[in-house]
């Protein structure tokens, strides 16, 4: 009798406790499903043809947001030519040719303190570095080069958990083969590993995309309605546009903004949804 | 002969490559070594004119007045603040929502939460600062019948959503790392589930938990967009949530722009530049020692 009171209590306790913990979780997505639908709500009517495809005019009041969304664009292609090739290959060095050393250990706590580094240091780094010692000026290649540092810790995390992925099987008959051990990691396992590295670049590209700190003294235009002539012209982007809407520019319409926000939103759940589904892809195929 | 040459241009092929790809891999040394020289180098003027105590101690930043004045003590307190506000709203949502998911949740319910999570994540900040700017803001002022919104509560706790994918997923690893062993005996002692998640597997993996704490909190003091659209940008010394503060990564922002290049203004910016990614630096070092001693 005593014990299942006992019982009782116990389960009470733990049916407490799970709701708390229920409603931790329900507070987090809330969160996000209310910035979103919150979004599409103020923003949605501003989401019209004309908005999509004209250029800003009349200093931001009037017209629409094309050439920042071709601004944005540009940067992010800018940032995946440099930080693809050299994430990957500093993946492949960690996972194939490390040894268990000293050096490897600093290069992991390297890559750790680098994905920790905040966004507005990148900035002033690529200010310092790119802008002025380099003498790029602030441009689209400036930019482009300081986006790619900034997301090159998530290329090569998730670079080396997919080389992790390919069995080491495959390595060994390819060298048995008679294939050189370069010859192996080109046609063997970086085909293998392909839809976690993609997935790695479209997650760092999609966080390049929604980067205000980082192009602020590097590559933004506060207003440059027309198309960039190279790449040593400045852009206009899509988050720099929105924060200069909505704090510098007194009588920016609301529309337009709340437009914005959601245009960038839109863009970066894409990527967001593309990496989703390239995973879950992977993932299945591998459980057949 | 020839199959000599071949032989050599072999071997050579395979030295370039190798130093290829070892220079690759060394990118992330070769890159926080390149940070640190140029933080360094630019912020050389202001160390070498301006006072090191008057910078340190001081309770003033105004940089544009005469003589100017570059306290960091204003700044420092702000992104304290702020920073202490959102880990401690952040703390019980991320570790919650962390044990909810580990341990308790159903699989279909993990699988719907995780990618939610990985959505707040990506949400660009300066999308969370607009949203904290012209709704949060309101709130907060009508809540608390103040003058302006914008004040250091409503940056931490925007930050604070802002900081649980990391706090999450971390935690949940270190969690997942538990060894299902532990929880079978303690079911086997005939404790419940809950008891099981809270007295055995969330001190098993207390010091990954912890660690996610410090990457959650790096985070917080490093963002800025955020912060530099919501806390109201005024840099005086205060120590309340209520009030108006500005951060150390808001002032990098707000007023790289109109410095003259080269100049003292200029290099105080990098100055305190060079402390935040120090603090960061340090923070990081001390949670990977964690996340490896959860392993």
């Amino acid at each position: 009798m005593n014990s299942t009171i006992e019982l009782n209590r116990k389960k009470v306790t733990q049916n407490f406790f799970y709701g708390l913990l229920l409603l931790c979780s329900l507070m987090v997505i809330l969160f996000v499903f209310g910035i979103i639908i919150y979004l599409i709500v103020k923003g949605g009517s501003a989401l019209t043809w004309e908005f999509i495809t004209q250029k800003p005019s009349g200093g931001m009041k009037e017209g629409g947001i094309s050439t920042v969304i071709i601004g944005t664009l540009y940067l992010i292609v800018g940032t995946l030519i440099f930080s693809l090739p050299i994430g990957i290959f500093s993946a492949v060095y960690l996972n194939e040719y490390a040894r268990k050393n000293r050096l490897t250990r600093i290069i992991r706590l390297s890559i750790v303190n680098m994905a920790g580094v905040p966004s507005v240091v990148f900035g002033l780094f690529g200010l310092g570095f790119f802008v002025i010692f380099l003498n790029f000026g602030r441009s689209i290649l400036a930019g482009s080069l300081t986006l790619a540092l900034l997301i090159l810790p998530t290329i090569i995390t998730s670079t080396e958990e997919a080389l992790k992925s390919v069995p080491e099987t495959y390595r060994h008959a390819s060298v048995a083969l008679g294939a050189t051990k370069w010859q192996t990691i080109i046609k063997i396992v970086l085909p293998q590993a392909m839809p976690g590295i993609i997935t790695g670049a479209v997650l760092g590209l999609g966080r390049a995309a929604g980067e205000t700190a980082p192009i602020l003294f590097t590559a933004a235009a506060f207003y440059q309605p027309n198309l960039p002539k190279s790449v040593f012209s400045q852009v206009m982007a899509l988050p720099y546009h929105l924060y200069v809407m909505a704090t510098q520019v007194a009588d920016a319409p609301d529309e337009k903004k709340w437009g914005t926000a959601l245009v960038l939103l839109l863009i970066v759940l894409f990527f967001a949804s593309i990496a989703t589904a390239i995973r879950t892809r992977a993932r299945l195929r591998r459980k057949d | 002969m020839s199959v000599d040459s071949t032989n050599r241009f072999r071997k050579f092929k395979k030295f370039l490559i190798t130093r290829f790809i070892f220079l690759n891999g060394i990118i992330s040394i070769i890159v926080l070594g390149l940070i640190l020289t140029f933080l360094v180098y630019n912020s050389f003027k202001f160390f070498s004119s301006y006072p090191i105590f008057d910078f340190l101690g001081g309770k003033e930043w105004y940089p544009t007045s005469e003589p100017e004045k570059f306290g960091l003590l204003p700044l420092l307190t702000g992104s304290a603040l702020v920073s202490f506000g959102a880990i401690i709203i952040a703390i019980p949502l991320g570790i919650g929502t962390a044990i909810y998911i580990g341990e308790l949740a159903p699989r279909t319910v993990r699988e719907v939460i995780k990618p939610i999570i990985e959505i707040l994540a990506s949400i660009p900040s300066v999308v969370i600062g607009f949203i904290g700017m012209t709704l949060l803001s309101g709130i907060i002022k009508d809540t608390f019948q103040l003058n302006t919104g914008l004040t250091a509560l409503t940056g931490s706790i925007m930050l604070a959503f802002m900081s649980l994918p990391t706090i999450i997923s971390i935690s949940e690893d270190a969690i997942n790392a538990v060894p299902n062993t532990y929880r079978f005996a303690s079911t086997a002692l005939g404790a419940t589930k809950w008891q099981t998640a809270y007295k055995t597997v969330v001190p098993a993996a207390s010091s990954g938990i912890l660690a996610a704490t410090m990457l959650g909190l790096g985070r917080v003091i490093g963002e800025t967009m955020t912060v530099l659209m919501v806390t109201g940008n005024s840099p005086r010394l205060v120590f309340s949530l209520l009030q108006p503060v500005r951060t150390i990564t808001g002032t990098i922002a707000a007023e790289m722009g109109e410095t003259v290049q080269g100049g003292l203004h200029y290099s105080a910016l990098f100055a305190i530049g060079l402390i935040l990614f120090l603090i960061t630096f340090f923070i990081n070092f001390i949670a990977d020692k964690y996340v490896n001693k959860s392993r």
